[in-house]
């Protein structure tokens, strides 16, 4: 079994004011100069079961793009899995 | 004409829609997204609210509903098709009109009476009607975007202008491309908007005594 994480966060050029307002008023004051740019997502796991690492991953991926998880106007996605035994984190 | 009025679980607006058809002499009745029959009906509008508790995206579940591939349907056949807030994010999460509906630009919920320039009248909805039209805004992502702002310019119906129809930058409420309040698509017979046409339907309710949501709803009654 896989644990496949999928992130949807805005595309590079679409303003995300979540994370420049996390970047702004909560890391700035004591981190300036260290900290480029905050994103703030969303976050979706899923438990696959599947043969491979690339089976599973191309499964999230399929449904995310057929399900429009994410709007490809918008947003970019990022697919990241690992096996597990029990589903456990 | 027969209008359906989709409600989805968390739609809160449908009576109010509903009232403001019949004044229009709309044959207009609430339909439950789960028995939905397109080829009953020869408009439909999806009002605003929080469909499925705008779960991961304003829209995005509802838009996968099977009452959504019925609204492509007419879409498609050249019936009239209105999303009204909530409404216009479902059109726009499945597709059926262009762009996104990003948070607002100040991440607050925004609820404000707001004037938009009608920027095209070769759609069923906006032939012949007003230049400026006085509606409620409710929303908390009502960010109009699309890549191509020439594009977001030439879809707009609705821009947030100023009460003498002038489109600038300060009357922005929410940080849209281009101030855009609504978009149709290229045959003009989907209507998306933020503003709620419902709410500024009844003299008693609005600031200036206007209905000027009558001016769009109007074409459901023909």
């Amino acid at each position: 079994m896989y644990a496949v994480e999928l992130i949807i966060v805005n595309k590079d050029g679409v303003r995300d004011p979540e994370g420049e307002t996390i970047k702004r008023f909560v890391i700035e004051e004591q981190y300036s100069g260290i900290i480029g740019e905050v994103k703030a997502g969303k976050y979706v796991r899923f438990l696959v079961e599947a043969k491979s690492k690339d089976e599973a991953e191309s499964l999230v991926k399929r449904i995310a793009e057929e399900k429009r998880l994410f709007n490809p106007i918008v947003h970019k996605i990022i697919v990241r899995s690992e096996r597990v035994e029990d589903g456990s984190p | 004409m027969r209008t359906a009025v989709l409600k989805f679980p968390g739609t809160t607006c449908e009576e109010d829609v509903v009232k403001a058809l019949r004044l229009v002499k709309a044959e207009a009745e609430v339909v439950k997204f789960n028995s939905f029959d397109p080829d009953r009906y020869q408009g439909v509008v999806i009002p605003g609210g929080f469909s499925f508790g705008d779960y991961l995206r304003a829209g995005t579940i509802a838009a996968n509903s099977e009452a959504m591939k019925g609204v492509r349907e007419m879409a498609d056949q050249g019936k009239l098709v209105l999303g009204i807030c909530n409404g216009f994010q479902i059109l726009v999460e499945s597709g059926i009109l262009k762009g996104a509906l990003l948070p607002n630009l100040k991440l607050r919920f925004i609820t404000k009476w707001t004037y938009v320039r009608v920027s095209r009248k070769d759609t069923p909805f906006t032939r012949g009607i007003k230049d400026v039209l006085l509606m409620p805004i409710a929303h908390a992502e009502g960010r109009y975007y699309l890549e191509d702002e020439e594009e977001a310019r030439e879809l707009a119906v609705f821009q947030y202008s100023n009460p003498s129809g002038l489109v600038v930058e300060e009357v922005n409420p929410n940080g849209s491309v281009q101030n855009v309040a609504g978009i149709a698509n290229q045959a003009g017979n989907v209507i998306g908007l933020m503003p709620h046409p419902e709410r500024a339907s009844f003299s008693k309710l609005t600031p200036d005594g206007s209905t000027d949501g009558l001016e769009i709803l109007r074409v459901f009654g023909k």
